[in-house]
C-alpha cells in the first residue's frame, strides 16, 4: 500500500519581505552607495527582494558607527547591561523564530524542517549561552581583568545565514566589542531581519551594523584600517585572501574555513544508526556544511552491507519543496553552487567512481542537485579531496583502524571527523589521533553553544563557541 | 545455531548494537513527519483496519467482551464506510463469548478473535500449563495467539529455553497466528529488543509484540523502529516477512500516525496492512474515529457521540 504524504507546506504568511532593503547603520536603515542586487528563492528563482550594495564610504560610515558606540556605550556599560540586551534577543529570537526559519528556507533553500528544528533554536541558544557570559568574563581564564578589541569585522556565508550571525555576533557582544557584519550576497534577508530585531530589543545605535553585499563590500570591511578584529566563516581561497589582506596589521583574525570530513564506520558500529550519522553528515542542509561528513570510510568487512543500507535509506529522502514541513533535502542555494557541484560530479564520474542516486522527481525551476553518493573512491580521486560542499558523498574504504587514521588525515583540511564503534576505547584512540577540530563518537552534525569548534591545517584557526569562543574577542 | 544456548548466544550477540541516542532522535525525527488531508484521511482508516481491539481485565465479564465485539465489527454505527478493526483480544475464557458474538452477525465481518495465553501477563508458570492455556483458547475458536515470552529465561541468558517454548508454542497454535510478546518494559535495552525479535522470528512467530500493557513503559516509538528494522532485516535474509504490534500506551490518533509513519520509512510499505502490522489498544479507537467523523464533516464531535464500551 502507498502512503502518499500530501503536501504540507508551511505558510508563508508570518513573513513580510519588502521589496527592497538598505544597510543598517547606526540603528537605522540607509541607503547604500553600490549598485542594488537582487536576492532570489533558490527553490523557483524567484526575485525576492532588491538588496542595496554596500561601498567602501558606506563601510567606512559602518564602521565609524561601531567606534562611536564602543568607546560611548558598550564598553562602559557593565557586563549585566550587556547580558540584558543579550537574553532580550534571544527570547525576541524565540519569540519571532517561525518567522525567522520561514524567511530562512525561503532566502537559503533549506528545509523548514532544518530552519525551524535547528537553525533558528541554536541560534537562540548561542545568544542565551553568551548573555550568561557577559558578566562572567574574569573567571574565564583569559586573565583577571579581560578586555574587548574594539570594533569587529565579521563576514559569514550562505549555508547557515542566522546561526552564523549568531555565532559571530553574540560572543563579540558579550565581550563588550561592536559589530559590522557582511552577510553572503545570496542570502542577506535574515540578517536584515536581525537589524531589526536589534531596534526592537533597543539595542544602542550602532553596536550592530549589517552591510549588504559580495566580494568587494566584504574586502572593504575587513581592510579598514578601524576595523580590530576580523572573523570569517566561509572557503579557504577568501579566508586565504583575508589572512594575507590582514597581514602586518594589529588586527586578531580567526577563520573558519572548508572541510573534507571523515566519517569513519568499523564493522562493530551500531550500522542502522550509522546509517543515519552519514546521511545526517553529508545530506543535512543539502551538503552545504563546512563539517559534512563527505567522506565514508568505511571498514572493508562491512561496506557491502553498509552500502545497501545507505541506499535504501537515500530512497525514502524527500527532496523538493523547502518550505514542505516533510521535506528532506531542500534546493541548492545558487545557480554558481550548484554549476561547481555538477563540475565534479563529473569529474568523480570521468575518474571512474560509481555515481548513483536514488529515483527522485527534481522541480522544473530552481537550482536542484539529487543525493548522490560515489563508491570504488581512492584517494587519488579528485572528489575524495576537494570540498564539493553539496550533498554528495565519497565512500572509501579501509582495513585496521591504522589505516583509517592515516587516510581521515591524508587532507589538507581538519574541521570534523565521525567515529562509529562499538568499542569505546578504540574511539577515544582515534579521537587522540584525528587532526580534525571536532570528533564526533556515534553522532554527526550535533551543535551545542557550549562546545567549541574550529579547524586544524586549512580549515582555519581560532574557536567558537564555548568558553573558547570568548578568547578571539579579548585581549 | 538454534541448538545450543552458546551458539544462539553466539548469534544474537554477533547481531550489530542498536545506539540509544541514535535510534532516539531517529524516531523523533519520524515523529515530526506531518501528515494532512489525503494522507491523513488514508492513515486513520488503515489504522482503524489494524487494531487490535483489547480488554484484558480481571472483571471482564460475557457482556462486556461481548459490547467490544460489537464495536469492532461497527466501529462507527453512524457510519457503514468506517472500516472493522483487526481482531478483539481477550483472555482465553472470554473467547467463545467473543466468537458467539462474531458469528451472530453473519461473521462476515473478517474481524479475527485474537487470545492472549501462556500465563499472560507475566509468563510465570510450567510449560505443559503455558501450552494447554494455548490449546484451550485456540480450542475455544482464537484466531491469534498472542503469548509471553520468560523474560526471566531471557535476561539470565537461557536463550535456548525461550526459543524452544516459542516452537512449542507455535505447533500448540495449530493453524491459529503467533504472536511473541516480548515485555520490553522488562527486557529494557534497545539490544535486548534487537535480540528477542530475532530469536522469536528464527522460531517461527508469525508477529513480534512490544508488550502486554500491564507494564510501563509500554510501546515505545523507538522500541517498534528496532522491531521494525528487524523484521526488515530478516525478510532480506530469509524472504520471510514477520508482523509487528505495538501494545499499550497509544491513545492518539497523532501517535498512530507516527507509528504508520515510521513502518512506512523503517520496514517500507508492504508492511502497511492489518496482516503485518496491528495496534494493540482500546482507547486509541475513540480517538481514530473522532478525528475520522472531523476529516468527513470538518467538525469535532464530543466524545458523547462515540461508544464507550
Amino acid at each position: 500500500m502507498d502512503f502518499d504524504y500530501a503536501p504540507a507546506p508551511e505558510s508563508r504568511s508570518v513573513v513580510d519581505i519588502r521589496s527592497s532593503y538598505g544597510l543598517f547603520v547606526n540603528g537605522e536603515f540607509v541607503d547604500g552607495g553600490g549598485k542594488a542586487f537582487k536576492t532570489i528563492n533558490p527553490a523557483t528563482e524567484e526575485v525576492l527582494a532588491e538588496v542595496a550594495e554596500a561601498d567602501a564610504a558606506d563601510v567606512d560610515r559602518a564602521v565609524k558607527a561601531a567606534r562611536r558606540a564602543y568607546s560611548r556605550v558598550w564598553s562602559r556599560m557593565s557586563g549585566a547591561e550587556r547580558g540584558k540586551y543579550l537574553f532580550r534577543i534571544a527570547r525576541i529570537i524565540q519569540e519571532r523564530a517561525r518567522e525567522i526559519a520561514v524567511l530562512e528556507s525561503i532566502d537559503n533553500g533549506k528545509p523548514i524542517k532544518e530552519s525551524r528544528d535547528v537553525d533558528i533554536p541554536t541560534a537562540a541558544a548561542h545568544f542565551f549561552y553568551y548573555a550568561g557570559w557577559a558578566d562572567k568574563l574574569e573567571h574565564a581564564g583569559y586573565g583577571p581583568d579581560p578586555q574587548p578589541l574594539g570594533v569587529a569585522g565579521q563576514v559569514i556565508p550562505w549555508n547557515f545565514p542566522f546561526l552564523m550571525l549568531a555565532w559571530k555576533i553574540a560572543p563579540a557582544l558579550a565581550t563588550g566589542n561592536t559589530v559590522v557584519l557582511k552577510p553572503a550576497e545570496t542570502t542577506p534577508l535574515t540578517a536584515l531581519l536581525f537589524a531589526e530585531i536589534c531596534q526592537q530589543a533597543d539595542l544602542p545605535p550602532g553596536v550592530v551594523n549589517i552591510v549588504t553585499g559580495a566580494g568587494a563590500t566584504g574586502q572593504a570591511l575587513v581592510a579598514h584600517e578601524d576595523v580590530d578584529k576580523v572573523a570569517f566563516t566561509g572557503s579557504t581561497d577568501v579566508g586565504r585572501a583575508i589572512a594575507k589582506a590582514v597581514a602586518g596589521s594589529t588586527k586578531k583574525v580567526t577563520l573558519e574555513l572548508g572541510g573534507k570530513a571523515a566519517n569513519i564506520v568499523f564493522d562493530d558500529a551500531p550500522i542502522d544508526q550509522a546509517v543515519e550519522g552519514i546521511v545526517n553528515g553529508i545530506f543535512f542542509n543539502q551538503g552545504h556544511v563546512c563539517c559534512a561528513g563527505s567522506r565514508l570510510l568505511v571498514q572493508e568487512s562491512v561496506a557491502e552491507d553498509v552500502l545497501e543500507r545507505l541506499k535504501r535509506r537515500m530512497g525514502t529522502l524527500r527532496v523538493g519543496d523547502p518550505l514542505d514541513k516533510n521535506t528532506d533535502v531542500g534546493a541548492i542555494n545558487s545557480a554558481e553552487q550548484l554549476a561547481k557541484i555538477r563540475e565534479l560530479s563529473e569529474v568523480g564520474e570521468a575518474e571512474g567512481a560509481g555515481r548513483w542516486s536514488p529515483p527522485c522527481e527534481l522541480p522544473d525551476h530552481g537550482f536542484w542537485f539529487p543525493p548522490t553518493v560515489f563508491t570504488g573512491v581512492t584517494q587519488a580521486h579528485r572528489i575524495a579531496r576537494e570540498e564539493i560542499f553539496g550533498p554528495v558523498l565519497s565512500v572509501l574504504t579501509f582495513r585496521t583502524p591504522k589505516e583509517a587514521v592515516e587516510k581521515a588525515n591524508n587532507t589538507p583540511y581538519g574541521l570534523s571527523a565521525g567515529i562509529w564503534s562499538d568499542k569505546g576505547s578504540r574511539t577515544l584512540w582515534m579521537a587522540g589521533q584525528l587532526r580534525a577540530g571536532v570528533v564526533w563518537s556515534n553522532t554527526f552534525n550535533k551543535f551545542d553553544p557550549a562546545s567549541p569548534f574550529g579547524g586544524f591545517k586549512e580549515s582555519g584557526y581560532g574557536r567558537e563557541g564555548g568558553r573558547h569562543g570568548l578568547e578571539g574577542y579579548l585581549r | 545455531m538454534t541448538s545450543t544456548d552458546a551458539s544462539l548466544r553466539r548469534f544474537l550477540h554477533g547481531l550489530p548494537g542498536v545506539d540509544q541516542v541514535g535510534v532516539e532522535q531517529r524516531a523523533a525525527g519520524l515523529g515530526t513527519r506531518s501528515i494532512k488531508t489525503s494522507a491523513k484521511d488514508f492513515a486513520i482508516d488503515l489504522a482503524i483496519g489494524m487494531v487490535d481491539l483489547t480488554t484484558l481485565e480481571g472483571s471482564d465479564t460475557p457482556g462486556k467482551v461481548r459490547a467490544l465485539a460489537a464495536k469492532a465489527m461497527r466501529p462507527d454505527p453512524a457510519d457503514p464506510t468506517c472500516p472493522p478493526v483487526a481482531a478483539v483480544c481477550v483472555y482465553p475464557d472470554m473467547v467463545p463469548f467473543v466468537k458467539e458474538a462474531l458469528s451472530r452477525s453473519g461473521g462476515s465481518s473478517g474481524v479475527r478473535i485474537a487470545s492472549v495465553a501462556t500465563a499472560f501477563p507475566s509468563g510465570r508458570a510450567a510449560r505443559d500449563v503455558k501450552l494447554a492455556d494455548v490449546e484451550d483458547a485456540v480450542d475455544a475458536g482464537a484466531d491469534e495467539i498472542d503469548m509471553v515470552i520468560d523474560r526471566g529465561a531471557f535476561l539470565s541468558g537461557r536463550y535456548l529455553q525461550v526459543y524452544e517454548e516459542i516452537v512449542a508454542v507455535r505447533q500448540a497454535c495449530g493453524s491459529a497466528h503467533l504472536k511473541v510478546i516480548f515485555e520490553t518494559g522488562e527486557l529494557q535495552t534497545y539490544d535486548n529488543v534487537r535480540r528477542a525479535s530475532w530469536l522469536a522470528m528464527l522460531a517461527g512467530g508469525h508477529f513480534i509484540k512490544t508488550s502486554t500493557g500491564k507494564v510501563q513503559p509500554a510501546a515505545t516509538l523507538p522500541v517498534t523502529l528496532v522491531m521494525l528494522e528487524a523484521v526488515r532485516d530478516f525478510r532480506d535474509v530469509t524472504g520471510q516477512m514477520v508482523g509487528v504490534k505495538p501494545a499499550g500506551g497509544i491513545r492518539s490518533s497523532k501517535d498512530a500516525i507516527k507509528y504508520l509513519v515510521t513502518v512506512n520509512e523503517i520496514a517500507g510499505p508492504d508492511w502497511l496492512h492489518p496482516d503485518w502490522f496491528r495496534f494493540g489498544a482500546s482507547t486509541l479507537l475513540n480517538d481514530l474515529l473522532m478525528q475520522r467523523t472531523k476529516m468527513t464533516t470538518g467538525r469535532y464531535s464530543g466524545p458523547d457521540y462515540f461508544t464507550l464500551d
